[in-house]
């Protein structure tokens, strides 16, 4: 094996990807070779580093030295300035969102986003090379099977996931050891093991993180689960959308058999198990459990009601256990270090670490790892470095569509599933989109009632005419045709599909619109009484007006497709809001910024 | 058509290297889009015979699943991402641009076979939002001012 003196790590995640990390990593190899570099320097693509608003990203070790935004053209710089003459160089390296500082005298955990954060889940994303099975297996990859396989009973691993507190990471939050216990307690000739990766919840994007940067890890944890459970087989279910994912768990896959980590007598205990991969094919509810195992059997992806459970009846009506794929990424910590390692992180009754998705208007986009316990302006303001351009922090939405929006009031909660289902949210799988004060809360609310009306499957009738109704009256909300009674009648709606729908998508389709309504009660009554929105965003209750800034060029009635604005020459213009159309052909126009949408 | 009775014999591969096994429908379809770049009717038919099953089982999972398309693409399908983190960064503009541009409405093909436009669920891109796809390359941190410029890339 060659030593190096040197690492560059790049970001292979598929934000640094989309902004062409690829042709970094083969850019920094030819430029390495050609200096005679290559024996001393090794680049290595790894997975998410999380702060995907600097990617693509690159790292240099020993130093930790964090390079942010790279581009093709500056990888010869890096490699004729620091890795063969030792300077870092200076304009590259990350600056600080919040200290507006750079961060060249820091390594990579020093930065402001990564001070505060506690990588479990993630501990091995942007650190290993996805695709070595040796990289995994040198961060103690596989001791756990190992440990589990030779020296426990399957109850003692039951055991130790239940004391350990662990939840599942996938939504509602329900513990994992029981989920195995029940699944362990069901006889049966065959059981399943599954892993839900169909990651449906928009702006969540922690699951392909993990299956793009530590395969391994959850391939271990069904192995581990498949021996707790007695299964001998397991399936990966996931979205089809995610293809480098998808790529790098078959190669992990591949490896393991190859060392013989899955298949028949692993470590020579007698424990057979695989697994397989399921690719989903664009349908949300299959995040639904009972769904999602539909699907794998070739079906349609319809929830049926529980019970039966799955640990009783699941996949081709066998006992099955399933879990999402941070969950599995936390059990051979928890396996190797204990269940009272584990309980030490997070907050009583919330153990442990919960990754997050940071996203939409705040300056660090990207995936965070927080102990349970942590407040939102904690997330928000130090790791996420607050809302961009001057504007004012308005919402944060979390558990995506099932979810609900929570105001600036409630920024001190400290995060964990039953402090967020208190305050009319809930955690989700992980997705928190920060608002400001350009967002309208109605409009979220019909965004995410426009997703549920896509995703229900047709099965129940709540769910299918229930929040299509719901969708109906928030559109005509925003289209200003708001009446009398709406407020009342949605809040109905909501109570009967939160009581009546089959599965979770149903019942929890309302909260988005119950949470708006309960803290932005008034964006609501502007909209329909006022015919107004306080955000400025509902383009058919905006007016547009010019101001005294017209010089009376006359652009703006020449672009004006409706014929709108009249007024002479060198004289301030008048918009006909009769006429007008609201397209804002007229601001992209106006030189002066004397138009206005108020 | 001799390529076109090319993707029957490996649509009768892809039948036969899956008969038998349990819930083989998905990757069976799955794999017959990549090989037509939508299933239609016949194929579905074929499909159906060769598994076994009946075309309305075939027609009903087909249809459930967004990702499969009864219909023909166009040659570059334009995906504007309307997750949630690009919907507050505006990606809604970026896609009314996009069917100004194109004269498509969402989830149509221009008439002249070249452009799909469509609006898809969360690409997992947030950092760069708001994003689209077009094929396999990727946009992000897109103004509505940018369409056109990327639009007539592909339309020389």
């Amino acid at each position: 094996m060659n030593l190096y003196r040197a690492h560059v790590l790049v970001c292979g995640g598929t934000g640094c990807s989309s902004s062409g990390s690829a042709q970094l990593i083969e850019r920094f190899e030819q430029q390495l070779k050609e200096k005679g570099l290559e024996k001393e320097v090794q680049v290595v693509r790894t997975g998410c580093f999380g702060l995907c608003e600097a990617g693509p990203v690159v790292i240099v070790y020993p130093e930790g030295t964090f390079y942010s935004r790279v581009k093709v053209e500056d990888v010869d710089e890096i490699v004729s300035e620091h890795l063969l003459k030792g300077r870092k160089v200076q304009h590259l390296v990350y600056v600080d969102h919040a200290t507006k500082e750079s961060t060249i005298q820091k390594s990579l955990d020093e930065v402001g986003f990564y001070k505060q954060q506690e990588r479990l889940a993630l501990r091995n994303c942007g650190v290993i090379d996805p695709e070595n099975i040796d990289e995994y297996i040198a961060f103690d990859g596989y001791k756990a099977l190992g440990k589990v396989l030779t020296e426990m009973t399957p109850e003692e691993v039951i055991k130790v996931v239940l004391d350990s507190g662990l939840r599942g990471r996938g939504g509602a939050g329900f513990p994992t050891g029981k989920k195995w216990q029940f699944a362990a307690a069901s006889k049966a000739d065959q059981k399943y093991i599954i892993c839900n990766a169909d990651e449906g919840d928009p702006g969540a994007f922690m699951d392909r993180s993990i299956l793009e940067g530590d395969p391994h890890s959850v391939i271990e944890a069904m192995a581990i689960g498949g021996y707790a459970i007695g299964a001998t087989e397991g399936y990966v279910y996931v979205r089809a959308e995610y293809p480098i994912a998808v790529g790098r768990l078959q190669t992990a896959i591949d490896q393991a058999r190859e060392y013989g980590l899955l298949g028949k007598n692993i470590f020579g205990s007698g424990f057979d198990f695989d697994m397989h991969i399921r690719l989903g094919a664009g349908a949300f509810v299959c995040g639904e459990e009972t769904a999602l195992m539909h699907s794998i059997e070739g079906m349609r992806g319809e929830p049926t009601p529980k019970p039966p459970f799955p640990a009783v009846r699941g996949l081709f009506d066998k006992p099955s256990n399933i879990n999402n794929v941070e969950t599995y990424a936390n059990i051979p910590l928890i396996i190797n270090k204990g269940a009272d390692w584990f309980k030490s992180i997070g907050t009583p009754g919330n153990s442990g670490t919960k990754v997050f998705a940071l996203g939409g208007k705040i300056n660090n986009t990207g995936l965070v790892e927080i102990p349970m316990g942590t407040t939102l302006r904690t997330v928000i303001y130090d790791i996420g470095g607050g809302i961009p351009n001057g504007k004012k922090f308005k919402a944060v939405q979390t558990g995506g569509p099932s979810g609900g929006c929570i105001p600036a009031e409630h920024l001190d909660i400290a995060i964990d599933y039953d402090s967020l289902t208190s305050i009319g949210s809930m955690m989700g799988s992980g997705g928190m989109i920060v608002m400001d004060e350009d967002n309208c809360m109605v409009d979220i609310a019909r965004f995410f009632l426009d997703f549920t009306v896509d995703e229900s499957c047709g099965k129940c009738t709540p769910c299918r005419v229930g929040t299509r109704r719901m969708l109906e009256i928030l559109e005509r909300i925003t289209e200003g045709k708001g009446e009398e009674g709406d407020i009342e009648k949605l809040e109905a709606l909501a109570e009967n599909i939160k009581a009546t729908a089959l599965c979770g998508l149903g019942q929890t389709a309302p909260n988005p619109v119950l949470s708006t309504l309960k803290y932005f009660r008034e964006e609501y009554e502007a909209h329909i009484k006022e015919k107004r929105c306080p955000a400025h965003h509902c383009q058919k209750l905006l007016n547009y007006v010019i101001t005294d800034k017209c010089r009376g060029c006359t652009l703006c009635s020449k672009v004006c497709p409706a014929g709108a604005i009249s007024g002479t020459v060198r004289e301030q213009h008048v918009i006909d809001t009769t006429k007008c159309l609201k397209c804002g052909a007229c601001i992209e126009k106006c030189r002066f910024g004397a138009i206005i949408k108020n | 058509m001799p390529e076109m009775k090319e993707k029957y014999v490996q649509l009768d591969e892809v039948i036969a290297k899956h008969k038998g096994t349990p819930g083989a429908l998905m990757p069976v379809l799955q794999e017959a889009q990549n090989i037509f770049g939508y299933v239609p009717m016949d194929v579905q038919q074929i499909i159906a015979d060769g598994l076994g099953t009946t075309l309305s089982e075939v027609y009903g999972v087909a249809t459930f699943y967004a990702q499969f398309s009864l219909e023909p693409k166009g040659e570059y399908v334009v995906g504007v991402c309307l997750g949630t983190a690009c919907y507050v960064k505006g990606s809604q503009k970026v896609l009314d641009k996009l069917s100004e541009v194109l004269d498509v409405p969402v989830g149509k093909t221009t008439a002249d076979g070249k452009f799909t436009l469509n609006a898809t669920r969360c690409l997992g891109a947030c950092g760069l939002a708001p994003v689209m796809m077009i094929n396999d390359e990727v946009y992000g941190r897109l103004v509505p001012e940018d369409i056109p410029g990327i639009v007539e890339k592909y339309r020389a």
